[in-house]
């Protein structure tokens, strides 16, 4: 790797600041990409990271400062111009046809002229020379619907460098993959690299940057706090210098005693709206006192699970709660139903089930449990008293600010979720069904979610966790469960496997369980 | 944080949709040769001017906020009723049949029993729309309007061959008895020695449209049901999540919705017409969509909307009576009014978000 002095950065960014109203998303940042290298740039949500790449992809203008690329200065006022200085970006949804071929998606925007024919046979030219010069396979002629998510992000890779991209962001590339496709794109990362081309990887795990960047820049609160290369630095390191804080990166617990079975799940089916089945017999059952874990890629049934258990939607088999049979088609089929058997639920999507955006904080708390009779006075609701609760939770859980008025959409993620947290553990209830429990959540507030959990746990409560973060799989669970196309690979104890075998599980492959 | 205060929100952004509508208004007055000054002072002193005028205003606004508060309410679960106008038709039915087939006694009692039958018919009209939508997806929108023409189509019929007495040339029922002719405002004023107009047909449904804010306010932010309605309208999914169930949701607040639009009748077949005849709702039901997004879904804001409409309404019928503006004219600058504060809200609203945001940055 050649980073003399007399060579120019790949990319360059001086002083770059951007305002959102009274939100400064970043402020200041400068920023030097040597080519050849991955860079990358981590912080936790709402750093400003995003922000940062769409002004570098001309989606948005920044307020002040000036871009170089190549030693250049360059001005990028839209993506045109982006592609033009031979950015390239990979978002963390696809921006691809799904009914289209993958030739037909590597040439669109960038056909040759009006008849397709041409700029077809030019693309499948190019896309056979990149596929051997960088190692991405993919079949020309496949519908884009029915490629692997990973495939699908190597098109979206390709399409960049079919328009000349020597610059790559991608951002937050594995969110979606199994680690073993996740290894695979690092792979492929590598080898661009090596061909000379510039990568900045966007991401909030700490494994990535350690494990594939040769340079790091830390954000938090639109400031650029650290740059520094990999080699010199720790997990702990960076984690300190995104939160501005020593954080505890492992979860302390003591080992789970696990007592009476408080979930028994038989011969679970859930078929969806369009009658495709997602959830295909599964067993399982949760002790109190003990998290079961189910890893898996997102998409494989473990959405549905949760959903179904918590009343939202319906299916056919045999589920349990303390010995008792819950209804599963009929009327009492509801979130209500399951509430008043001791069964709480924190969603996995709270913007779009656990919260209602443009509600107050204290409306939220009282969403699922609005008929407690608690809350009424009367024909009318409680407002008052509701309030009141609103307030000694938000203190409970340190949410902030503590202010119960403050519509949900104004709270960051964190607290949002704290106030889901807040809402469900506090019902006191047997089993607690918790989905991404993390999701868009700031390391800081991780730590504290984490903590409840098990505090949860401790009480003797019986807790199902859904994750597709490995990490925190395993941070938390006392059984892990792998999920996979809509059945359960198997159950390993956390402390007797490993992230290798349960990527392969995710990926669908079991292997002989020791005896 | 929010982007601007609710004050401004909810004050400063219709007044000014208002002034811009006011001013296309003039321009539009001027560039066919009438002098716009004298075109609002005209308009003024003939909708407020005299108790006469208030009279009509106030009429008109009656109309206003019941089928406003309709359209308010289907908002709240994010639904758009705009079958406001078969449901108040259907609602002069309920009326026409309790006053000519029910012997009355007085006409409190009347009105007590018209205010429940104009409700139970009008909420019959949105219940097949809202079972549609909940049950089969078909869209409210869609339905409700294909409603409203065949409300029209049966009231025609009914007049015609059922209702109409024997003898009549005119598709109409027959005069309604004595005993359930309501109070106007005069009436109701005269013991307190103050001076109504006796010719202009406002009449007690005012009083109860009032009572009908109130109590749509409580409904829907003080009482469990309204809190579910307001959930389900934010987020289907959030909805399910809580155990709300949507198809009930979806009928109750549909049904609640055609309800108030069908209580409208109470004002204009009952108070003013005395008898059912074909067309009088006269577009309140599509007006009731102005008066909802202007007052921003809010029964105080769709009280003071219905006020507003009432006094163009009643202010565009002087103009056409009294000046050469056509009455199509009249039409224009309502639609105008229509046009700023309900389609292009945000025309006003985003630049007002960022001079809010200016100064708040020149604060901190």
């Amino acid at each position: 790797m050649n980073t003399a002095a007399d060579i120019s950065p790949a990319i360059e960014l001086k002083g770059i600041s951007k305002a959102f109203g009274p939100v400064q998303a970043n402020k200041d940042i400068s920023i030097r990409v040597m080519p050849g290298t991955i860079h990358g740039i981590i912080g936790e949500n709402g750093a400003g990271k995003s922000t940062l790449m769409s002004i570098l992809y001309g989606f948005y203008k920044a307020d002040k400062g000036e871009i170089f690329i190549s030693g250049k200065k360059t001005l990028i006022p839209d993506s045109q111009a982006a592609i033009a200085a031979g950015i390239g970006m990979v978002f963390q949804h696809f921006k691809l046809v799904e009914n289209f071929t993958v030739l037909e998606n590597i040439i669109l925007g960038a056909e040759d002229g009006a008849m397709l024919r041409p700029s077809l046979a030019k693309a499948r030219q190019s896309l056979t020379d990149l596929a051997s010069e960088y190692g991405l396979d993919v079949d020309p002629d496949a519908i884009v619907e029915n490629l692997s998510v990973g495939h699908q992000q190597r098109v979206e890779i390709l399409k960049a460098l079919y328009r000349q991209a020597d610059i790559l962001i991608l951002d937050e590339p594995t969110g979606v993959l199994t680690p073993a496709e996740a290894d695979q794109l690092f792979r492929i990362l590598n080898r661009l690299r090596e061909e000379g081309k510039t990568i900045i990887l966007i991401t909030h795990k700490l494994r990535e940057i350690m494990d594939t960047t040769d340079t790091v820049s830390v954000m938090r609160r639109g400031e650029m706090t650290a740059t520094v290369k990999t080699s010199e630095t720790s997990p702990a390191g960076l984690a300190e210098l995104m939160v501005g804080r020593k954080v505890l990166l492992q979860v302390d617990k003591v080992p789970a005693t696990p007592k009476q079975t408080v979930l028994e799940v038989e011969n679970l089916r859930v078929v969806d709206e369009k009658g495709v089945e997602r959830v295909k017999g599964i067993s399982l059952d949760v002790k109190a006192g003990e998290i079961l874990g189910i890893a898996g890629v997102a998409g494989n049934g473990q959405s549905e699970l949760l959903e179904v258990l918590g009343g939202i939607t319906s299916g056919t088999g045999v589920i349990r709660v303390n010995g008792q049979d819950i209804d599963l088609t009929g009327n009492s089929s509801d979130g209500q139903s399951r509430r008043a058997r001791g069964i709480a639920h924190v969603p996995e999507d709270r913007q779009r089930e656990g919260l209602i955006m443009d509600f107050m904080a204290w409306e939220n708390t009282a969403f699922g449990y609005h008929r407690d009779p608690a809350y009424q006075s009367g024909i009318l609701m409680n407002n008052a008293a509701i309030r009141a609760d609103t307030e000694g939770k938000m203190q409970r859980f340190d949410v902030r600010p503590p202010n119960p008025k403050l519509t949900a959409k104004n709270f960051s993620g964190g607290n949002q979720q704290k106030i889901v947290l807040a809402r469900e553990i506090e019902r006191n209830p047997d089993l607690l069904l918790i989905g991404q429990p993390t999701r868009g959540v700031d390391i800081g507030a991780i730590e504290f979610i984490h903590q409840q959990i098990v505090a949860l746990r401790d009480q003797g409560k019986a807790i199902l966790l859904v994750s597709v973060e490995l990490d925190e799989i395993f941070a938390l669970s006392d059984r892990i469960a792998v999920m996979f196309d809509g059945q359960l690979m198997g159950f390993r104890d956390p402390a007797k496997t490993d992230e290798k075998e349960l990527g392969l599980m995710m990926a669908g492959v079991v292997e002989e369980e020791a005896a | 944080m929010e982007k601007m205060p609710a004050w401004a929100d909810a004050v400063l952004v219709p007044i000014i949709s208002l002034l811009l509508a006011a001013i296309l208004s003039a321009l539009v007055i001027v560039a066919i040769g009438e002098d716009p000054v004298a075109a609002v002072k005209l308009m003024v002193q003939g909708s407020l001017g005299s108790t006469y005028g208030w009279g009509y205003t106030l009429y008109y606004a009656t109309n206003f906020m019941f089928t406003g508060l309709a359209v308010a309410v289907a908002f709240h679960a994010r639904m758009f009723n705009i079958g406001g106008e078969g449901q108040a038709m259907l609602g002069g039915l309920g009326v026409a049949v309790v006053c000519l087939y029910m012997p009355w006694p007085h006409w409190s009692l009347a009105l007590i029993f018209a205010t429940l039958s104009a409700a139970a018919f009008g909420a019959a009209w949105a219940f097949l729309p809202a079972y549609l939508q909940a049950k089969r997806g078909s869209h409210i929108v869609i339905t409700t309007i294909m409603f409203n023409f065949i409300a029209a189509a049966l009231l025609n019929y009914l007049l015609v061959n059922v209702m109409r007495p024997k003898g009549s040339m005119d598709p109409a029922t027959a005069k309604f008895p004595e005993t359930t002719h309501l109070p106007t405002l005069h009436d109701i004023l005269e013991p307190f020695g103050i001076a109504f107009s006796k010719a202009a047909p406002a009449n007690v449904s005012l009083i109860v449209a009032i009572i009908a804010c109130v109590a749509v306010y409580f409904l829907i932010w003080r009482t469990r049901l309204g809190y579910e309605i307001r959930a389900f309208g934010h987020s289907e999914s959030g909805a399910k999540y809580a155990g709300i169930s949507p198809v009930k949701i979806t009928v109750v607040a549909m049904l609640i919705s055609g309800g108030l639009a069908g209580m409208m009748a109470i004002n204009n077949v009952m108070g003013e017409g005395e008898r059912l005849i074909m067309n009088s709702t006269e577009g309140a039901g599509f007006i009731g969509i102005a008066v909802a997004l202007m007052g921003r879904s809010h029964p105080f804001g769709v009280f003071l909307a219905a006020i507003l409409f009432g006094f163009l309404y009643q202010g565009g019928a002087e103009l056409a009576l009294w000046t050469s503006i056509p009455r199509e004219l009249i039409v224009v600058i309502q639609a105008l009014v229509i046009l700023f504060t309900g389609a292009l809200d945000n025309m006003v609203r985003m630049p007002l978000e960022k001079l809010f945001l200016m100064f708040r940055k020149g604060d901190a």
